[in-house]
C-alpha cells in the first residue's frame, strides 16, 4: 500500500525532532563526578553487574565538556557548591541534571550547618531518586526517566505548542510558501 | 637573564581520580612535584555536631556514613565505645556474628580500593573482576538487614536480628571461593611490569616516617610495623581466631597493595573460622534498660510495651563520663571519644578517622615525585572523603 510497500524495512520515515531526541537518549553521557556516598553505587551501576552499558551509557566523561548529564551523586557541601554549580554551566548544552540520593535531593539526613538542603535550590533537576544510598536499580529506573523526557522533548516545536491546530497549519503553510516561518 | 619559577597546579576537587572531593594543591618544577598540600573539607557534613543533637541509636545511621565503604566497621566502633561507658558486654553469639560482619566490610572496602587504585593507575580488567565478588558481598548485607552497602545491622547491646536462614551457607560458599579469585586479581597485578613500574618504589614512607605521621592500618604495615589493634589491642572475641598479620618491607605503595591482598585472604580466614566457631544462643544482652523487648513480648504484656516506648522516644540512658574506643577498620585505627553527661544524647563525640591521618602523609610521600606518581600515592592511602572531613 502506498510508498511502503516499495521502500519495504529500508527506509524509516519519522519528523527531525523525533529522529534528535532518539539519538540524544541513545547515547547520554554522564559526567564522572561523585560527591559521596552514591558515587559509590554510581560506580556500581556502572560496572559490571547492571551494566549501565545496556543503556548507551557507558562513556563517563571526566571533563563537564564533553558531558551532557550531570548526576549529582551525593551530598552538596557549601563548600562544594561553587564547583559543582561550575561543573554545570560548563557542560554544553543540552544539559540534564539527576540528583541521586536523598542529600542532594533535599539534603537528606544531613540537616547541618555545612551541607546545602538540596541542589534543586540551585539547579534544574530533571530527574529525583531517593534512597540512601539508591540501589543501582533504582538508578537505573531514574535514568530510563530522564529517557522518556527526553523522546518527548518538543525543543523544535516547543515554540509553537501553544498555538491552535489552525495557526499551527497556516505556519507550515508559511514556511513551504517562504522557506521560514 | 632566566628567570625561574615553580607552577601551581590545582588538582580537584572534581578529577576522575581524587577518590571523591580531595583538592590537592601542587607546586611544579616542571612535571616534578615539589609541594603537594591537600585541601580538605569539601565533604565535611557536621556529622559530630549532629550528633550531639540525637539519641545513640539515632547516631548510628551517621557513623555508616563516615566511612562509606565500611558502613559496618564505623558501626562497630561506636557501638562498641556505647557499650563500654554502659558497661555492658553482648553475648557470645553477637560477638562473633559482628566480627563475621567487620571482616566482610574489610573484605568489600579492600575490593573496592583494589578495583579503583589499579583503574587509576590504567589498568581497567581488575576493577571488573573486584566487582564481581564484591557484589556477593553486597548481596550476603541485603540478606542480613536489606540494604546494600549500609546494611545498619548492629545496635546497642547486640544485633538488630539474628542471622537470617541460609547465611551461613552462603557466606561460607563465598570464602571457600574467594582465596581462588584473589590468584585472578594477582595473575592481573602482582608480576605486571607495568604495575610494578608504577608503583615499586612510589611514596615511601620509612618505619620512623609512618610512626612520627600516625599512621595506622596497612599504610603502617606496608612500612613494615606489625600494628594492628586486632591483636595489640583485642576487642570483641579477636583472640580466639588465628590469623597472621602481614607486613611488607619497603614501606611504597607496591608492599601496601601486597599487604592488602594478604589481608583480604586473613579476613576471610577469620570469617571462616567463625562461621565454624557459632555458638548459639542470645544475640542481645539482657537488660530492659538496652535491649527492646522482643515483639511477641511488647503485644502481650503491657510492661514490655512501656519499656519498648520509652526506649525508641527517650533513648538508652548513658551514665556520666567519658570513653575512648578504638577499632582496626579497614583503613586503620577507627577511634571514637564519647563524652556523656548522663543524658539520652552524647555530650561530644570526636571521631578519630583513619583516611584524615593518613591523608596527611600525602605531601611526605609526593615531595620529589612526577605528577602521575601522586595518582598512585593518593590511591594507596585508601582515602574516602567522608571520612576524612566526617
Amino acid at each position: 500500500m502506498g510508498i511502503e510497500e516499495h521502500l519495504g524495512n529500508n527506509i524509516i520515515t519519522t519528523t527531525l525532532e523525533k529522529l534528535v531526541n532518539w539519538s540524544r537518549k541513545s547515547s547520554l553521557w554522564p559526567a564522572t563526578f561523585g560527591l559521596a556516598c552514591c558515587a559509590i553505587e554510581m560506580i556500581c551501576t556502572a560496572a559490571n553487574r547492571f551494566d549501565i552499558a545496556r543503556f548507551g551509557m557507558e562513556a563517563f566523561r571526566a571533563s563537564p565538556r564533553q558531558a551532557d548529564l550531570m548526576i549529582v551523586a551525593g551530598t552538596v557541601t557549601k563548600k562544594m557548591l561553587p564547583a559543582v554549580i561550575r561543573i554545570y554551566e560548563q557542560m554544553s548544552e543540552p544539559k540534564w541534571v539527576l540528583a541521586m540520593g536523598s542529600c542532594a535531593s533535599s539534603g537528606g539526613i544531613f540537616r547541618s550547618y555545612a551541607v546545602v538542603q538540596g541542589i534543586d535550590q540551585y539547579l534544574p533537576v530533571d530527574v529525583y531518586v531517593p534512597g540512601c544510598p539508591p540501589r543501582p536499580e533504582a538508578l537505573l529506573y531514574g535514568i530510563l526517566k530522564i529517557h522518556e523526557k527526553i523522546k518527548k522533548d518538543p525543543f523544535l516545536t516547543k515554540k509553537y505548542a501553544h498555538l491552535q491546530l489552525e495557526e499551527q497549519e497556516k505556519i507550515v503553510e508559511k514556511v513551504i510558501k517562504d522557506g521560514r516561518d | 637573564m632566566v628567570r625561574q619559577e615553580t607552577m601551581y597546579l590545582n588538582l580537584g576537587p572534581q578529577h576522575p581520580s581524587t577518590h571523591g572531593v580531595l583538592r590537592v594543591l601542587l607546586e611544579l618544577d616542571g612535571e616534578v612535584i615539589v609541594r603537594a598540600t591537600p585541601d580538605i573539607g569539601y565533604l565535611h557534613r557536621g556529622i559530630e555536631k549532629l550528633m550531639e543533637q540525637k539519641t545513640y541509636h539515632q547516631c548510628l545511621p551517621l557513623t555508616d556514613r563516615i566511612d562509606y565503604l565500611a558502613g559496618s566497621a564505623n558501626n562497630l566502633g561506636f557501638v562498641l565505645a556505647v557499650e563500654k561507658l554502659l558497661g555492658i558486654e553482648v553475648p557470645k553469639r553477637a560477638q562473633y556474628i559482628r566480627v563475621i560482619v567487620a571482616e566482610f566490610t574489610r573484605i568489600s572496602s579492600h575490593l573496592f580500593w583494589l578495583g579503583t587504585h589499579a583503574h587509576d593507575i590504567g589498568a581497567m580488567t581488575p576493577l571488573f573482576y573486584a566487582f564481581r565478588e564484591r557484589e556477593q558481598i553486597m548481596d550476603l548485607f541485603e540478606m542480613i538487614n536489606g540494604s546494600r552497602l549500609f546494611p545498619n545491622y548492629l545496635r546497642i547491646g547486640g544485633l538488630a536480628q539474628d542471622l537470617p536462614e541460609g547465611f551461613l551457607y552462603k557466606a561460607r560458599e563465598f570464602v571457600d571461593s574467594f582465596p581462588e579469585q584473589i590468584k585472578d586479581y594477582e595473575a592481573l597485578l602482582t608480576k605486571n611490569r607495568i604495575w610494578i613500574e608504577r608503583t615499586k618504589g612510589v611514596g615511601v614512607l620509612t618505619p620512623e616516617e609512618a610512626l612520627d605521621y600516625g599512621v595506622s592500618g596497612p599504610m603502617i604495615r606496608g612500612s613494615g610495623i606489625e600494628w594492628d589493634i586486632r591483636r595489640a589491642d583485642p576487642y570483641l572475641c579477636y583472640e580466639d581466631f588465628d590469623f597472621e598479620i602481614p607486613t611488607g618491607q619497603n614501606g611504597d605503595t607496591y608492599d601496601r597493595y601486597l599487604v592488602r591482598m594478604e589481608e583480604m585472604r586473613q579476613s576471610a580466614i577469620i570469617i571462616k573460622q567463625a562461621i565454624e566457631g557459632l555458638p548459639d544462643g542470645d544475640i542481645n544482652v539482657e537488660d530492659p534498660a538496652v535491649t527492646l523487648p522482643p515483639k511477641e513480648k511488647v503485644y502481650t504484656n503491657i510492661e514490655a510495651l512501656i519499656n519498648h516506648f520509652l526506649l525508641i522516644q527517650k533513648g538508652i540512658v548513658v551514665p556520666e563520663g567519658e570513653v575512648y574506643v578504638h577499632t582496626e577498620a579497614p583503613k586503620g585505627e577507627l577511634g571514637f571519644y564519647i563524652v556523656s553527661d548522663g543524658t539520652t544524647k552524647p555530650y561530644r563525640v570526636k571521631i578519630r578517622t583513619p583516611s584524615f591521618v593518613n591523608l596527611q602523609s600525602l605531601s611526605k610521600m609526593a615531595e620529589g615525585r612526577l605528577l602521575s606518581d601522586l595518582i598512585a600515592i593518593i590511591g594507596t592511602i585508601d582515602i574516602v572523603l567522608a571520612d576524612v572531613d566526617r
